[in-house]
């Protein structure tokens, strides 16, 4: 099963992670991003591109459990003003051994990174700024590309 | 024929709006083209797409390369590399 979802209220990770072990296979693996409170962030905004967001994350989950033969592929994605200690992303996913959990799980959060059109903007006091992207994400998903 | 222009992020806020329809000249053959033409139309269009290195694209929401050839789109997306995660 593939599931993806775009949204602006919380993130339920008992949810989320009951809905994967329901697929009734032997290895689950979940990755939660958490918005930090370092250098004296207040709030985090997400900003997506709604259609194309939703249509990204799911090509990327269909390729995820097409190369990995998963169970279940799941990406819940928020957006919005979040604040420091906030989940921003849960990425599980189902599989019959752990390899193929824990390497698809992996694959789903360093892709989503570069891939999926969302974009950060951080306010600390009354200064906002668009988060750059990092070079370090790029080689973390590019490392999937070129183990092919 | 007219298109959907969508901006997001800084792109977004530099134009001062998150979309607009508008009509291109016949004979741009690239989005880059399309951008060219765009950055033509005010000081924040200029603003925003002053630095092409920082641009990405999406042609009817499909993600290309700013010399991908424009064809004939409904919509086109113009926004900075994606920081989502």
């Amino acid at each position: 099963m593939i599931r993806v979802s775009v949204q602006t209220g919380a993130i339920e990770v008992a949810a989320e992670f009951a809905e994967l072990v329901g697929a009734g296979v032997g290895g689950i693996a979940t990755f939660t991003g958490v918005v930090r409170a370092d250098d004296g962030v207040s709030t985090l905004e997400l900003e997506h591109y709604p259609g194309a967001t939703e249509a990204a994350l799911r090509t990327l989950a269909e390729e995820a459990a097409e190369r990995w033969s998963l169970a279940t592929a799941t990406i819940t994605h928020r957006v919005g003003v979040m604040h420091p200690g906030d989940l921003v992303v849960f990425v599980g996913t189902a599989a019959v051994h752990r390899a193929a959990a824990l390497e698809s799980c992996a694959y789903l959060i360093d892709r989503l990174k570069t891939e999926a059109p969302f974009w950060k903007r951080e306010t600390r006091g009354d200064r906002a700024s668009w988060v750059e992207p990092r070079e370090g994400d790029m080689a973390a998903a590019a490392r999937w590309i070129s183990a092919d | 024929m007219a298109i959907d222009l969508l901006y997001f992020s800084w792109v977004r806020e530099a134009i001062g709006v998150g979309s607009e329809t508008l009509d291109p000249p016949e004979g741009l053959a690239s989005v880059g083209d399309l951008v060219d033409w765009l950055a033509a139309r005010s000081d924040g269009h200029a603003r925003a797409f002053a630095d092409r290195a920082r641009l990405r694209a999406a042609v009817d929401q499909v993600f290309v390369p700013l010399d991908a050839p424009l064809g004939q789109p409904r919509e086109v997306a113009i926004f900075p590399p994606v920081t989502g995660g």
